[in-house]
This record gives C-alpha cells, structure tokens and sequence, in this order.
C-alpha cells in the first residue's frame, strides 16, 4: 500500500523510434489503489505547494470512490488546463515534494491522478461550461501559452467579450511549439483551446501584436488588455561557427518538429536535418526535449553538454531518467567555446572544455571554472542552443509607456497589472522562461485583477 | 482563419502575382515589409515580401517566382481559393525619408519589393531613377508600372534582348560615375546581385541598402532561423531587417546557409511529384 503505482510506459527501444507518448497513463485499477494511498490531511501541506491551489485531498477522496467527475470538477474550479498540467507540470518540486507520505515513503503521484481524470473527462466527453451572463465588456488577450489560456478562459467565464491574438498558425505557445508530442500530445492543447472558443471566446491566429496592430491601438479598441507573449527570443553562446550550417537555436528545431510536423516530412513540408552526431547546450527541460527529439529523427548519437554536475541539471528528474534510459550521453561539466567548420560552411564538430564546480555565484549553484588545457573536440553535424530565452521584444513596437526592465521583462505589480492602465502582463513575459503552472497562476491573477477593473 | 485569393495572373513564365483578401495586413502594411504565408495544413511557411497593398479594398499582392515545392503549389492555385495562413505585415519598414536622388535596382523577382518603395520615395519629393533586370527581355516584370513610379527606368538583361546587354551592376556604375549626385542606392534581388551592387557602390561611399531574404520560420524573432551577421554582429531578419546597409552583411553566409535545405527541398519536390493523385493540384 505504501509504495507509488508505476507509470506504464513505452519501452526505451521502442518509443525512441516514434512521436507518440512515452508515459501511457494509470489503469482505473491504479487510479483507484494510488488514490487510495492518500491520508486526506487536515492541513493538507500539498496544496500548499500547489500554485493554483487545486483541492487536491478533496478531489483524490472522489477517486477513491471512483467518480472520476467529480474529481475533474474539483481540479477545473482551479486549474483549467489539467491535463497539460498532469503531464508537464515539475510536481516532484511542487505539490508532491511537500505530501506528507513523501516524508516516510514515498509521496502521492499527484500530477499522475491529476492526469487521470483529465484524460477521463476528455474521452467521456467534455461538459459545457457555465457562463455568466454577457458584461458588455471587451478583452483582448496578446499570446495564447497557459498564461494567455487561462487568462482567456476565466474573463469569458465572468462574461466579457474575449478576443486572442497569437503571432504563430496555432494557439497554445510553447505547449504547441516547444514540448513534443511524446511529452504533450498536441491534440490535448487543442481540445483545451476548443473549450475557451466554447466559452465565447474568439481566436485570431496568425496575428502580430507590435505589427498588424501596435498594443496603443488594443488599449483604444478594448476595455482591458492581457499580455502573455512569452520568452520566445532564443540565446546564443556568442561563440565562433555558431552561424554554421547545422547551429539550430532549439527553438527554431523545436518549432520545425512539433509546430510544422517536420518529423513527418515529406508528407508536411517542413524539412528539417536529421543529424548523425547531435550536440545539444544545456541541461534544462528544453534541452531534453531537444536531444530526445533528434533522438527519434534518427541520430546515431545525441549528447547533452552541459556545463555545471548532474545535480544541478535544472530539467525535471522523470525527463532527465527518460532521457538516459533512451541512450542520450550526458556529457557534464563540459562547455562548449567554438563549433568547427567543415565542408560549405557546415558543422563538423565542436571544441569544448572541462569545467570543475568552484564557489557558489550569486544564483546560489556552484559556479563552473573552466579547467585549463582540457579542451577536446566532439564529432557533430548537429549542434542545438537551448541556453535560454528573453521575452520577445516585437510587441513593445508602437507601445508608448509600457515598463520594462532591462532584461526585457514586462515590470508588474502584485495585481499584474502593468505601468498602463488597465493592461496586465504574466507568465514568462514577467518572469523570464519559467513553468506552464506558474504562467497559469499568473493568467488567473490577472483575470482576477481585470474583473476587478473592469466593474469598477 | 482562411485567405482568399482574389486575382491571380501569370507575369512571366514561373512568376505570379495575386492578390489576397486580407483587409488588417493591408491596413498596416508598409514598404520593405513581408508576409508568411501557408498554403494548408500540411504546408511550409513561406516568406514572401508585400509588393503592394490597397487599403480601401483590403487586399495585399504578392509576386512570387516558383522555386520549390510551395511555390509551385501556390503557382497552381486560382482567384476564389483560399490559404489556409497569411500572416503580415512583418518585418521592418523601409526608411524612406526625403533624401534627394535614390537609385533603386531590381533583379527578377526583386523588381517586385523595389515597386512599392519607388511610389513611396517619389511621393514625399526624391528623384527616383530605377534599374531592372532580367535574363531576358520575356523574363522583366513589372516594367510599365516601374516606369509610371519612377523619374527614370533603366534595363538590363543578361542576354541583351532589352536594354543594356550585361547586368545592372553596369548601370548602376554607369550612374555613379556620371554628374548626378545618387544619395542612396536600395538593390533587392538574388543574393548574387546584391552583393555585386554592394561591391559596387562601395568605392563611392554612397548609402547602400540590401533586402536580405533568410531561410524563415515564424518571422516574429523566436526561432533564430534568419540569423544573419551584420557588421560582425548575429541580427535576425526577420525583425531587425530584412534590409541592412550592404557594406555591413556578410553575403557568404547568407548564401551557405540559403542552401542549408537544397537536399530535402528537392525530395520534397520529387515526392510530390510521384505520390499524388489526379486530385493532386500541385502539379
Ligand atoms: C521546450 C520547452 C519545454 C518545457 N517544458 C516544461 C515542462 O515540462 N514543465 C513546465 O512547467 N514548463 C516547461 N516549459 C516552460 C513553459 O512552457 C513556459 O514557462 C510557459 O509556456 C510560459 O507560458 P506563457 O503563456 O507565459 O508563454 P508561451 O507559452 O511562451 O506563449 C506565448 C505566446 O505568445 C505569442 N506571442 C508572442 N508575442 C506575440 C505578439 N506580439 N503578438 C501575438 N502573439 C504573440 C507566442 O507566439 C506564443 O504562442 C518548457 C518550455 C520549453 C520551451
Ligand atoms: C523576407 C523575404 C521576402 C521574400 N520575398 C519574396 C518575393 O517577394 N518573391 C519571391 O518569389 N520570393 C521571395 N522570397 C523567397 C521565398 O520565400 C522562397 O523562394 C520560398 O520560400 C521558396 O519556397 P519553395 O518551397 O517553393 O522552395 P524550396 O524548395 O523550399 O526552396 C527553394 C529555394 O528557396 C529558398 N528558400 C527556401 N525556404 C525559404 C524560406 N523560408 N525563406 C527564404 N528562402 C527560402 C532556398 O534558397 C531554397 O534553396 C522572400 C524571402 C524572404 C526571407
Ligand atoms: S499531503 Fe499527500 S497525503 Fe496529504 S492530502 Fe496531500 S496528497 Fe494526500
Ligand atoms: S524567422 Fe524565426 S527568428 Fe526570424
């Protein structure tokens, strides 16, 4: 009783040569004994890790007795988008790192149930929601990620008149262009897009703020603003032969796998380069997706170099064991300082050097010191940046007095809202790159603080 | 959303023009910009830049040469059917600003870019003298239109059937050298000609703007894909150009990393050649 139900999964050998999804879902039965294992706490401290607050003994106690309903009904009051969340959320660090179970045993696989009865609902069928009756109000929400979502599906909620806008052929952000299918089946996103567009709320996609209309020109057209554009500006290293043929930003190799299909070329027509020897900088959740990703386009070997020790890997723990299980080489503390340049101007390997963890730096992790001489060179054709990303500038275009630090956050006070009236921001437009549930929890605080505004 | 296609013409063999209904894009619409455009849901997204826009009846035209698979699918399209994407305007406007005499020079398909910018250089007062070129007398587009926007229209064509036999580099040198002070020079056309201009008018040190035209996926500076190196410095085109002072970009780049596809683009056209049905309107 006391030990988690395992995940059933695809085999390693097997799903690294497919799209589909690796972790398969718990059976009812498992549902049911996980679910079981739950002490429903009087002062449950998961929910307390839990940035949208889900009433998570509350809904658990409804799987116990197997109404699956009612359970997605407890999630929904909180958290719109559960099955996103069931799968991509870093519970280990939120929600089940604090259970109480965790401390003798093993905690509650709570993103695991979450997902359950996300996955339940949607094959019996999703309800229509309930909405409030019409305010006469008009909303536009700027970037459809979690934050926009979330942000779209409660004004609509409350009644106001929504309207999105999102710059790419597809809403859901990085949920649709940056995580893979075998993490987040995109047919998920869009059924979760499919329900805001039940509430009311209105679409427009293919459509640049900061250039088909400038942020001026939506503050005059609408009652309120929401700005969810993101971090999508990718980084580069700065290094030499990083504009060789072959040095992808991953999101540009991300965009082309999952946005544009390009794994299924020529049946889409994306092309993309399917590497022999792949190289991916960085140890985060984007370069998992990443190395696994060319993985499955069918690289003989794909390695992470990263340049810090495992520990301080900051992707999840399940994504960095699902990607060693399939065989990515985890090259550490190791950084790349040059990519060489071979035939037509293309990759053909990159120089790197040792790195040794010195005194902690001011992020508090251990602060990586180049080893002198140690400098080798890896074989590649394939070299992938996944250092980070900054928020995306373009929407600052044409926008007179919208605060922004010098990193190019949007600045917010504690309502979300912006240094302009009636114009909130959230997610990772605020934050720099962060989580799916912390954009969320900032969509819904700013629906909230635009309630507010707007009946005032 | 879906974008219908309201004219289509054939300009010369393998270049079309159309014009697409899109009321929004044409209403922000400036010269020197572009749009991104998908042909349906299996389709790539392609760039191509806006030769012109009517406000008051909300279309944008495009001129586009086919190349590939997408333009050779697109070439296969008719006035009624639709795009499935057609996002725009992207991209930054052209400066034009009151300046004097400015020399714009168009090679094939790029005669269509520099069309937009003649109207709006003349307009606000400069005296606008243009080059176009062509292999071949039957390959020039747009002449007449070119030469009701423009003070004074120059042709080359490679094989001499019009105009001066040679390229527009030679007019081009022609003009520098003659009396009239040129105050700045736009050439827009195959990264070739561009930088033969570049090497051109770079003794003169007169002002000297390039369209750069980067491989391109969403155009809106999240990919990294267009990344160009401009005076030493990694820009992307798609929102910090596409035009650049020529003496700044680094041709050789632009044109390696052009051919970056050249293997798959030619799988993708060979495989649409044999796997379709008669329904098949790519061909
Ligand atoms: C590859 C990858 C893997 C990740 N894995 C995880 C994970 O496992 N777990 C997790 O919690 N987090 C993960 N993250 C982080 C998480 O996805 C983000 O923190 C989250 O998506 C941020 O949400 P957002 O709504 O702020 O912005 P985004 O999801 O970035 O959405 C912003 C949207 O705004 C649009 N936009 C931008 N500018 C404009 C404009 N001017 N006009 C119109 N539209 C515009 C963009 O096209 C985009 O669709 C991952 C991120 C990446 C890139
Ligand atoms: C800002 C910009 C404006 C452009 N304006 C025009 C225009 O007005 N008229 C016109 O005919 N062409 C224009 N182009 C080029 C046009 O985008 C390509 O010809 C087109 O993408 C080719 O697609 P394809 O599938 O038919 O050919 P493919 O088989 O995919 O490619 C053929 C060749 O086209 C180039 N190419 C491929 N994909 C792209 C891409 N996404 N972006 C740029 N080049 C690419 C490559 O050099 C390739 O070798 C422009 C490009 C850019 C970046
Ligand atoms: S802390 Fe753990 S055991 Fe307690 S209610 Fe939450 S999930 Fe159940
Ligand atoms: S096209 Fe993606 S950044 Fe320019």
């Amino acid at each position: 009783m006391s030990i988690t139900q395992e995940m059933p999964e695809q085999p390693a050998e097997v799903r690294i040569h497919n799209f589909e999804e690796v972790a398969l879902g718990y059976t009812e039965e498992q549902a049911i004994l996980e679910a079981e294992r739950c002490l429903e706490c009087k002062k449950p401290k998961c929910v307390e890790g839990c940035p949208v607050n889900i009433d998570i003994p509350g809904f658990i106690s409804s799987m116990k007795e197997g109404n699956f309903g009612e359970a997605i009904d407890v999630i929904k009051r909180t958290n719109t988008l559960p099955a996103v969340c069931g799968r991509v959320c870093p519970q280990e660090e939120q929600c089940e790192q604090l259970c109480i179970l965790g401390k003798k045993s093993e905690p509650i696989s709570i993103g695991r149930l979450e997902r359950f009865c996300a996955d339940r609902e949607r094959e019996a069928g999703v309800k229509d929601p309930v909405v409030a009756e019409p305010t006469g109000k008009k909303v536009a929400i700027v970037g459809t990620g979690p934050a926009g979502l979330t942000a779209a599906s409660d004004l609509a909620k409350a009644g106001h008149s929504v309207t999105m806008f999102e710059a790419l052929h597809e809403a859901g952000g990085v949920l649709i262009y940056g995580i893979p299918e075998f993490r987040l089946p995109k047919a998920i996103v869009k059924e979760e897009v499919e329900y805001i567009m039940k509430l009311g709320a209105e679409l427009k996609v293919g459509y640049v703020i900061g250039r088909i209309k400038t942020l001026d020109q939506l503050e005059k057209e609408f009652d309120a603003v929401f700005l969810g554009t993101g971090a999508g500006l990718p980084k580069f290293m700065g290094i030499e032969g990083e504009n060789l043929n072959g040095v992808y930003s991953a999101n540009e190799f991300l965009t082309r796998v999952n946005l544009m299909k390009a794994y299924r070329f020529p049946e889409y027509d994306t092309p993309i380069k399917r590497g022999s020897n792949v190289i991916v900088v960085g140890g985060g959740n984007v370069a998992m997706d990443a190395a696994r990703s060319a993985l499955r386009l069918g690289a003989d070997e794909v390695s992470i170099v990263y340049r810090r020790s495992d520990e301080e890997l900051p992707a999840r723990r399940e994504e960095i064991e699902h990607a060693k299980e399939e065989g990515i080489v985890f090259r550490l503390l190791t950084n790349p300082v040059r990519i060489l340049e071979g035939e037509n101007m293309a990759v053909n390997g990159v120089e790197c050097i040792k790195m040794e963890l010195g005194e902690p730096d001011d992020s508090g992790r251990r602060r990586p010191v180049a080893v002198e001489g140690s400098e080798h060179v890896i074989d590649a054709d394939i070299v992938i940046m996944a250092i980070g990303t900054s928020p995306n500038p373009i929407i600052f275009d044409g926008s007179k007095g919208l605060e922004v630090t010098p990193w190019g956050t949007i600045v917010v006070n504690e309502a979300g809202m912006t240094s302009l009236e009636g114009v909130c921001a959230g997610g990772d437009a605020v934050t720099g790159a962060a989580t799916v549930i912390s954009a969320m929890g900032a969509g819904k605080q700013a629906a909230e603080t635009i309630n507010d505004y707007l009946s005032k | 959303m879906a974008y219908k296609i309201i004219e289509k013409r054939q300009l010369v063999p393998d270049v079309h023009l159309m014009n697409i209904e899109a009321p929004d894009v044409a209403a922000a619409a400036k010269p020197g910009q572009f749009i991104i455009l998908r042909i349906d849901e299996e389709g790539e997204r392609i760039p191509l830049t806006i030769a012109d826009y009517d406000v008051d009846k909300g279309f944008v035209t495009i001129i586009f040469q086919e190349m590939g698979k997408t333009t050779k699918q697109l070439a296969k399209m008719a006035s009624g059917d639709e795009l499935q994407d057609f996002v725009g305007p992207l991209g930054k406007a052209s400066e034009i600003e009151k300046i004097g005499t400015v020399v714009l020079v168009g090679g094939g398909v790029g005669i269509a870019p520099i069309y937009p910018q003649a109207k709006a250089y003349r307009e606000i007062g400069n005296k606008v003298i243009s080059i176009i070129g062509a292999r071949s007398e039957n390959l020039l587009i747009l002449e007449d239109e070119m030469k009701a926007a423009s003070d004074e229209v120059l042709v080359a064509t490679d094989d001499g059937s019009k105009g001066h036999h040679g390229f527009v580099t030679d007019l081009v040198k022609e003009l520098l050298d003659g009396d009239e002070k040129i105050d700045r020079v736009v050439a827009i056309g195959p990264p070739i000609m561009m930088r033969a201009v570049a090497g051109v008018t770079d003794p003169y040190d007169v002002e000297t703007i390039v369209s750069l035209n980067p491989i391109m996926v969403d155009g809106t500076g999240m990919c990294g894909g267009c990344r160009v190196n401009i005076g030493g410095e990694t820009k992307f085109a798609c929102v910090d150009g596409p035009e650049f002072n020529a003496k700044d970009v680094d041709f050789n780049l632009l044109m390696s990393r052009l051919s970056l596809y050249r293997k798959e683009e030619m799988d993708a056209l060979e495989g649409s050649k044999k796997g379709c049905g008669d329904e098949c309107k790519c061909q």
